[in-house]
């Protein structure tokens, strides 16, 4: 569930068992309703809150989210009543503090955008890597396209070469139409792997393309070119 | 193959090769009787929708009144890449392909260079489905050994099949020498690899745990031997997987000690190296040494994205049409001149033939240049 209120990105949703709060964060353990109705914690892992009349799963207004979103923010401040939210939450990760923080300006909301360390880039761009390291391994590995005669992207294309990611989209003469890389991709799959085509919101073909597009960086973008 | 039945394709080619093969010999004919075979022939395939009559065809047989006389003639095969039938049926439908045209050649090749990568994963399935293929061609068959052969069982059962992996002999007063260019450093027991792993990490191109290609200093003591006997002046041709020079590194397409090897090479006056493994129209001179590179029947190869011999004619092939599963494939044959060098014929199966004259190497690229393509790239 996703609600449209800034402070509530910072909540995490439950039903009385653990969750959590964005990824790789800890997890909060949250007490149980005894109604079985929805209960939201704060990514503090302590505080928490029923919400009467809604089970887990069903959706909340922006009325009601910001409802609750308020709720545990006063109870947070109601404990800790000299801190600075901001700055608590960026306290609470240890190793980040240890780099040195740029100072958030007082009173003003954490700004993903507005301060980020070394660690969070590091972050960001080992995230991006591992999405084209699966591409790598799906693009070297016939099982993984659902190939059924043992080829691989790889065996015509070593290092993603020849695939010219940065001329999509382009009219493929061959099919007739203007295709996109993710096309040509699947017409790979296809024909050459025999295997069957990805759909399109598939995560092999998000990586794929994330393997295939990372092999051309620095080439600039030329869109119809053949 | 072996039975009377031939393809259309089959015929189609058997058919443009005797073209050009009665075209090259009309070469010493006077100009009269040359424009008018010319044009004959130039009608003949234009209306067999072949080629559009200004094609460099006819240029062919104006070349062909200068190149050398042929001493003789060998073919090759190379780089088939087999899996079992029931893994893969493609890449054997390409060799059988290789075969018939090999058959086809009239006059019959000496003998046929099967230029290494047999087998696709080293199995013994794959190299007895190979052997049992090659025993159709009908010209006498000498065998290379490629990476994809060896690194499953390091060679044990290619050898058991086909003998040792280091020969020469010598043939019309050319003296041949097939060389093992694929040895690699071990990289596999430090990572606890199965034979099969290390069997998969070599046939990855781009898979850079592996070590580079060498002779290894064993071969290259075995060349040197080898040489000692041979005068010379005699022509030299060296067979070998990988080509015996540094092209690119992170794909193999390497010989770690090629300057090594081509210093013993060096001693001759004329060498020719014809190499596999790249899948692609491929040429380099370096000093007195031609080097000629195979293509495949499997795939083509892309070029590599630095250090290409800037002899290459890379028109041909610089980006194969993936929607014709032969383009950039092919096979080809080597004429072996009265003068020791070799002119080499590359069959592209979706294109034109390509000639390669020996003295557009030997001559670095300032004479004998063939013709650009009248195919486009797409």
């Amino acid at each position: 569930m996703r609600l449209a209120c800034p402070v509530v990105l910072a909540l995490c949703i439950g039903a009385g068992g653990p969750a959590l709060c964005g990824d790789g964060a800890p997890g909060h353990v949250l007490p149980v309703s005894r109604d079985g109705n929805l209960v939201v914690g704060l990514c503090d892992g302590e505080t928490s809150i029923e919400v009467e009349g809604v089970k887990p799963g069903e959706p909340m207004t922006r009325e009601q989210g910001q409802k609750v979103a308020d709720a545990l923010m006063t109870e947070w401040r109601r404990k800790h009543p000299d801190a600075e939210w901001v700055v608590a939450d960026a306290g609470s990760a240890a190793a980040v503090a240890a780099q040195g923080v740029p100072a958030a300006p007082a009173g003003s909301q954490h700004q993903t955008y507005g301060a980020f360390t070394e660690r969070d880039k590091q972050i960001w761009q080992e995230s991006t890597d591992k999405l084209v390291a699966e591409g790598k391994k799906i693009f070297h590995d016939a099982k993984l396209l659902g190939g059924t005669n043992a080829v691989s992207c790889d065996m015509c294309h070593p290092d993603g070469s020849n695939t010219h990611p940065e001329t999509y989209p382009k009219y493929q003469v061959q099919l007739g139409r203007v295709a996109m890389l993710r096309d040509m991709i699947n017409w790979c799959i296809e024909n050459p792997v025999r295997g069957k085509p990805f759909p399109d919101d598939d995560p092999r073909l998000k990586a794929l393309e994330a393997y295939i597009l990372a092999q051309r960086k620095g080439v600039a973008l030329e869109y119809g070119k053949h | 193959m072996a039975g009377g039945h031939k393809s259309i394709e089959t015929k189609h080619y058997e058919e443009r090769a005797a073209f050009f093969e009665g075209l090259a010999r009309l070469g010493a004919l006077s100009r009269r009787g040359f424009m008018k075979v010319a044009c004959a022939s130039a009608g003949i395939a234009a209306a067999k929708g072949l080629i559009t009559p200004q094609s460099f065809q006819l240029v062919e047989v104006a070349q062909a009144a200068e190149a050398g006389t042929p001493g003789f003639t060998f073919a090759y095969i190379s780089d088939t890449h087999l899996y079992t039938a029931k893994v893969n049926d493609r890449f054997i439908r390409s060799i059988l392909k290789a075969v018939d045209d090999v058959n086809a050649l009239n006059p019959q090749p000496d003998f046929v260079l099967f230029g290494g990568d047999l087998a696709q994963l080293g199995k013994k399935e794959e190299l007895e489905l190979g052997a049992e293929i090659l025993k159709n061609v009908k010209a006498p068959v000498k065998m290379m050994v490629g990476e994809h052969d060896w690194f499953l069982d390091m060679g044990e059962q290619w050898r058991s099949l086909f003998g040792p992996s280091q020969y020469s002999f010598d043939h019309k007063g050319v003296h041949f020498v097939t060389l093992m260019s694929v040895e690699e450093k071990d990289f596999w027991t430090a990572r606890g690899m199965t034979p099969e792993e290390r069997m998969q990490t070599v046939a990855g191109l781009d898979n850079g745990l592996q070590s580079r290609f060498e002779v290894g200093p064993a071969g290259r003591a075995w060349l040197e031997a080898d040489l000692a006997k041979v005068d010379k002046a005699t022509p030299i041709v060296v067979f070998s997987h990988s080509p015996l020079y540094k092209y690119y590194r992170n794909w193999n397409f390497w010989t770690d000690d090629a300057d090594e090897v081509q210093a013993i090479l060096a001693k001759f006056d004329k060498v020719t190296v014809v190499h596999g493994h790249t899948h692609q129209l491929l040429l380099n001179q370096i000093g007195k040494i031609s080097f000629y590179g195979l293509l495949s029947t499997a795939w083509p190869w892309p070029y590599a994205p630095e250090g290409l011999p800037k002899l290459t004619l890379t028109a041909q092939m610089n980006r194969a049409d993936p929607f014709n599963a032969f383009d950039g494939c092919g096979d080809g044959h080597l004429d072996v001149l009265a003068s020791g060098l070799v002119d080499k014929v590359y069959n592209l199966w979706n294109r034109d033939p390509v000639t390669i004259r020996s003295t557009y190497l030997t001559w670095q690229g300032t004479t004998a240049r063939p013709p650009a393509p009248t195919l486009p790239t797409y």
